[in-house]
């Protein structure tokens, strides 16, 4: 019972860091796609005012 | 100013957590029924609130939103309930996780489990629709919309143990119960790794909410070239 005990709470906690890693690395991945889009926006605007 | 206080709210949460798993793994005794696997509820509980406390923080800001048309309280509660479906999921898998060696059973259809698994999909359906809406007023009225309609079943999720008794435990936190149902040392415990785990919320809500000011200025420069 012990060892067993010891094992789920181990995938319990795994499972929530887990949850928690996965979410950081889906907003980083976001925001650098996000600051690329803003990037070409920016430069076709600019493009587009100049001529 | 705002990355300053993401990167100082990331360096309190690392510090926290830290001490918060040396106390949770090496400090405090083991539960006497439950032994190791008690732990979970460090975390289990915690998500729960961080979750709750959310998801009528976006209700608060989406009857702003609707009250005024301030887009920064649509951007604003849109990030705040992305973050709290994360917790409250976190939530559901180690209530789960848990169930598995206490009740033998990994899922019941309890009246806890079954308000909360409501309220995570209700709330997953909110940001599908988000990204499925272009036109960004009626985009934030139907999500001001749906997270007003949401946040009642979170009544329902709070007070679910109290009203029928079911599967899931019931309050043990002493402010529910006047005290007497759980060590006021493991109570303690949950209260700092509630307070880290706010922190960590609070930090990603943050950096959220810097994507949504992001993705407003693109939509505004679109609609700027295109007139």
């Amino acid at each position: 019972m012990e060892a067993r005990n010891f094992t789920f709470m181990f995938y319990g906690f795994l499972a929530a860091w887990l949850i928690v890693l996965l979410y950081v690395v889906s907003l980083a991945r976001r925001g650098a796609r996000l600051r690329k889009e803003l990037e070409d926006v920016k430069q076709l605007v600019a493009s587009g005012q100049k001529s | 100013m705002r990355e300053k206080l993401i990167i100082a709210l990331a360096a309190a949460a690392a510090i926290l957590l830290a001490y918060d798993l040396y106390q949770i793994f090496l400090v405090i005794p083991d539960d006497v029924a439950q032994g190791y696997m008690y732990r979970i509820i460090y975390f289990h509980v915690p998500a729960a609130w961080i979750g709750m406390i959310g998801f009528f923080a976006a209700m608060t800001l989406s009857v702003l939103y609707l009250a005024g048309g301030n887009f920064k309280y649509d951007s604003l509660a849109a990030s705040i309930v992305e973050v709290s479906l994360v917790f409250s999921t976190v939530n559901l898998v180690t209530g789960s996780i848990w169930g598995r060696v206490q009740w033998g059973i990994w899922w019941t259809w309890d009246y806890r489990l079954t308000s909360q698994l409501v309220c995570v999909l209700t709330f997953a359906g909110y940001l599908m629709m988000r990204r499925a809406i272009d036109e960004p007023t009626l985009r934030a009225r139907l999500s001001a919309a749906l997270t007003i309609f949401g946040s009642f079943n979170v009544v329902i999720v709070w007070k679910s143990i109290e009203w029928y008794r079911n599967q899931h435990p019931g309050p043990v936190i002493s402010f529910r119960t006047g005290g007497g149902k759980m060590d006021p040392g493991m109570e303690h415990m949950l209260f700092l790794n509630f307070f880290a785990l706010l922190v960590v919320a609070a930090a990603l809500t943050l950096v959220r909410t810097r994507q949504e000011s992001t993705a407003r200025e693109i939509d505004s420069l679109r609609r700027a070239a295109h007139v």
